[in-house]
C-alpha cells in the first residue's frame, strides 16, 4: 500500500504551511509539517530603533495577536527600564488582552475549525445553512473587537498602548455599555459551549509536556513563571532553559524542546496547567465539554479555547466593574529609566500560547538586541510528533479522509505561521 | 464574472502579518452586503474552496524572495485588476526596515550559520514586480476605506484614496495638535484616509500610509528639528513604514 499526501499551503490557518506524508508498502516513510512562510527578520530590524517604537513594530508580526505582541513587547521594555505600572494600567492591559483572546478564539473556533465538523469548506456556505451560528459568531467577534477598540483604538495593531501606560482612556459610559453587552453575550457564550459540546472530536491521544505561564492567584495571561506539566517552574528571565531552540532545513520557523522531544503550548496547555484558576462558569463549561485535566487529545485545543471564551467574558466583566468603581482617570505613562546595557524579558500567554520578547536597551534608549519566541514555533515539533503518531492509526482510511484528519489536527493547533518565521537570534 | 454576474474576487498574501485580510473579514461583519455583490473565490486564510478563475486580485504583503515573483506574475496573468492591499504590498512597509542593515548581516543575526537555508532579498513593493492598478494604503488598511474602494471598483470608478495630508482629517476631528503637546508627528506629509486614528488615540502619526505625492520634506524636517529631534530620531521616524520612500526622497534631492 502506497499513499502520498502533499497539502500545499494548508487553508484556514494563518500563514503558509505544507503537510507532507509518504507511505510505502504500508509503512510511513515521511511525515512533516513544513513552514514555508517567507522569513521576516524582525529581531534584526529592531536593532537601533528607539524602545518606544518596539511595540508598534512588533505588533506587525501578527495581525491576529497584535495586542499580545504589543503587550509582551511593552513588558520586555518595562522590565529592562524599571518601569512600575499603575494599578489602572494593569487593569486596562488585562481587559484589552481579554478582548484579543476572545476575538482570536471566536475566529478560530467558529470560522476556521467549525466548517470541518459541519462538512463545508469555509464559513461562507454556513451563512446560508447555519445562519444563526454565523450571526452569533459575528456578533461575538464584533463585541470583542469593540472592547479592544475602546481601550487601544483598534484590535489589529493597537494604538494607545505605550511603555508605562496608555495614551488614551475609555470613558465610564463606554465601559458601562461594554459591560452590558458582555452580560448580554452570556447567552451567545452558552450557545457556543452547547455547540462545541455537541461535536464529536476525533479520537486520538498522545501525552506530551504542556508548558504555560503560571500565577497562583489568577489564570495567567500577562506575566508569571513558566510552568511545565512535567513538574518544573522556571522564572521568565531564564526562558532559554525551556525553549532550547534549534533549526531544521524544511522549516523557516525555529523549533524548541524542553524535557521531552517536544512540548505543547496554547489553550490546552493552559487548561491542563491552570485549571484551578479558571472562573467557576468556565469550569462548568469544561464539564459540559467533557473536559477534566489533563487532556491529552490535541484536537481538544479548540474546546479549551471555548472554555477560555467563558473565562475571559466573565473576567472582563469583573475587570470593568473594578475599573468603574475606581474611576478611570487619564494619567501620564509611568517613567522609564534607560541605563547602560539594560536587559528585560516580557512573557504573555497570547491566544496560541507562550510568547516571549527579550530586549537589550542602551542608555540612549535604542535597542541593541532582540529575541522573540513565538508560540507556533514551540508547537511545530509537537505537531509533527502528533502527526507521526496519528498516521499509522489512520492508514486504512482513504487518502482524502487521512488528509482531513491531518488538516484538522494542524488547525486544532491554531498555528500562526507568519508569526513563526520572525525567528530568533542565535546566541 | 460568475454565472450570477458577480465579479470573482481573490485574496493573496505574501510577506506580511495578514492583518489587512483580517480587516477585510472584519469589514464583512459590518458590511455583510458586500457578499451579495461579489463572489470571493479564493481566500486561503478563511476558506478551503479555491478557484483560479478571478477578475480582481487583492494582494497583501511584500515581495521578499525570488519565488514570490513567480507567484505574483501568475496572479497578474489571471486578474484584470490587481489591488495592493495595505502598506507591505503598496510600499514595502515595516518589512523594509530590513533594508537599513546589510542583508547578509541581517540573515546571520537571525539564522546564524544556517543563513544560506533561507531565501530572502531586499524587500520590494509588489508594483516593482508586476503592474498594479490600485493601492489601498495603511498598516492596517482602514475598514471603511476598503469598503469604499470595493464599491468604486464595482461602479468602474477610481478608488477614492485622498492625496492630502493627515492634518486635514485631524483638524476635522478637532484633535489638539500633538506638536502643541510636546509630541512630534508625521501628519503634515502623510496621506490621509485613516481619519487620523493614531493622533485621535494620543499617538503620533508614524506615516504608515506613506507620504502624499508632493510632501514638503524640507519643512517637515525643519519642524522636527525645531521640536528637538536629533538627526537620528528624524531618520527613525521617517523610516518605520516608509524606509524605501524615505530613500527615494533623499535620492531626489541629490
Amino acid at each position: 500500500m502506497n499513499k502520498r499526501i502533499d497539502i500545499h499551503h494548508v487553508t484556514r490557518v494563518e500563514g503558509h504551511g505544507n503537510i507532507v506524508v509518504e507511505v510505502k508498502d504500508g509503512k510511513m516513510t515521511e511525515c512533516r509539517f513544513d513552514v514555508v512562510e517567507a522569513p521576516r527578520f524582525f529581531e534584526a530590524m529592531l536593532r537601533g530603533r528607539p524602545y518606544l517604537e518596539a511595540s508598534h513594530i512588533t505588533s506587525r508580526i501578527c495581525g491576529i495577536c497584535a495586542t499580545g505582541h504589543a503587550t509582551t513587547s511593552l513588558r520586555a521594555s518595562e522590565a529592562a527600564l524599571d518601569v512600575e505600572l499603575s494599578e489602572q494600567t494593569k487593569l486596562l492591559r488585562k481587559l484589552v488582552f481579554h478582548g484579543e483572546i476572545l476575538d482570536s478564539h471566536i475566529l478560530h473556533a467558529y470560522m476556521l475549525v467549525a466548517p470541518d465538523f459541519l462538512g463545508v469548506g469555509s464559513v461562507i456556505p454556513l451563512a446560508t445553512s447555519h445562519r444563526d451560528v454565523v450571526l452569533r459568531a459575528l456578533r461575538m467577534k464584533k463585541l470583542s473587537g469593540d472592547l479592544c477598540a475602546a481601550i487601544s483604538g483598534r484590535h489589529t495593531h493597537p494604538i494607545a498602548m505605550t511603555v508605562g501606560g496608555f495614551t488614551h482612556f475609555p470613558t465610564a459610559a463606554e465601559l458601562t455599555a461594554l459591560r452590558q453587552r458582555l452580560i448580554d453575550s452570556r447567552a451567545d457564550v452558552d450557545a457556543t459551549v452547547e455547540l462545541f459540546a455537541s461535536l464529536s472530536w476525533p479520537k486520538f491521544e498522545r501525552d506530551t509536556e504542556y508548558i504555560s505561564l503560571y500565577k497562583p492567584d489568577e489564570y495567567a495571561f500577562i506575566d508569571g513563571e513558566i510552568k511545565s506539566s512535567d513538574g518544573a517552574t522556571i522564572p521568565a528571565d531564564r526562558y532559554t532553559e525551556v525553549t532550547n531552540e534549534y533549526l531544521v532545513q524544511h522549516s523557516s520557523a525555529k523549533l524548541t524542546r524542553h524535557k521531552r522531544g517536544s512540548y505543547m503550548v496554547g489553550a490546552l496547555a493552559r487548561f491542563n496547567n491552570n485549571y484551578e484558576q479558571l472562573h467557576p462558569r468556565a469550569k462548568a463549561a469544561a464539564q459540559k465539554l467533557g473536559m477534566q485535566p489533563k487532556i491529552t487529545n490535541p484536537y481538544y485545543n479548540t474546546a479549551a479555547q471555548v472554555v477560555e471564551i467563558v473565562h475571559c467574558t466573565e473576567d472582563a466583566i469583573r475587570l470593568i466593574d473594578e475599573l468603574l468603581s475606581r474611576g478611570v482617570k487619564p494619567e501620564e505613562p509611568a517613567p522609564a529609566r534607560p541605563k547602560k546595557d539594560a536587559r528585560g524579558v516580557g512573557v504573555c500567554e497570547v491566544p496560541r500560547g507562550l510568547l516571549i520578547h527579550c530586549y537589550e536597551i542602551q542608555e540612549d534608549g535604542s535597542l541593541s538586541g532582540a529575541d522573540c519566541i513565538i508560540p507556533t514555533n514551540q508547537n511545530v515539533a509537537n505537531l509533527e510528533a502528533d502527526m507521526r503518531s496519528l498516521v499509522p492509526q489512520i492508514l486504512d482510511k482513504p487518502v482524502e479522509a487521512m488528509q482531513l484528519d491531518l488538516e484538522m489536527l494542524v488547525r486544532a493547533y491554531d498555528p500562526c505561521i507568519s508569526c513563526s518565521v520572525h525567528v530568533l537570534k542565535l546566541d | 464574472m460568475s454565472q450570477n454576474n458577480k465579479p470573482r474576487v481573490a485574496f493573496f498574501d505574501f510577506t506580511c502579518c495578514e492583518g489587512c485580510q483580517l480587516t477585510v473579514v472584519d469589514s464583512l461583519q459590518t458590511h455583510p452586503e458586500l457578499l451579495d455583490v461579489i463572489d470571493i473565490v479564493q481566500f486561503r486564510e478563511a476558506m478551503s474552496e479555491k478557484s483560479d478563475d478571478y477578475q480582481v486580485a487583492f494582494i497583501e504583503g511584500s515581495c521578499s524572495r525570488p519565488a514570490d515573483e513567480e507567484r505574483l506574475k501568475h496572479i497578474r496573468e489571471r486578474a484584470a485588476i490587481v489591488v495592493a492591499l495595505g502598506t507591505c504590498a503598496h510600499l514595502g512597509g515595516v518589512n523594509s526596515l530590513k533594508s537599513l542593515h546589510p542583508l547578509d548581516e541581517v540573515r546571520e543575526y537571525v539564522y546564524g550559520d544556517k543563513a544560506e537555508w533561507y531565501d530572502t532579498y531586499d524587500v520590494r513593493p509588489i508594483s516593482e514586480v508586476i503592474p498594479v492598478d490600485f493601492a489601498i494604503p495603511g498598516c492596517p488598511i482602514d475598514r471603511d476605506e476598503f469598503v469604499a474602494c470595493v464599491k468604486a471598483l464595482l461602479l468602474g470608478t477610481k478608488p477614492p484614496i485622498p492625496d492630502y495630508p493627515l492634518c486635514v482629517e485631524c483638524k476635522l476631528r478637532e484633535n489638539v495638535c500633538l506638536f502643541t503637546r510636546d509630541k512630534v508627528c508625521l501628519g503634515p506629509i502623510t496621506r490621509a484616509g485613516c481619519k487620523a486614528i493614531c493622533p485621535t488615540y494620543g499617538q503620533s502619526c508614524e506615516g504608515c500610509r506613506g507620504y502624499i505625492s508632493n510632501p514638503n520634506d524640507t519643512s517637515m524636517r525643519a519642524v522636527l528639528d525645531k521640536h528637538g529631534m536629533s538627526p537620528e530620531e528624524i531618520a527613525s521616524i521617517y523610516t518605520m513604514f516608509t524606509a524605501r520612500q524615505a530613500r527615494h526622497l533623499q535620492e531626489e534631492k541629490v
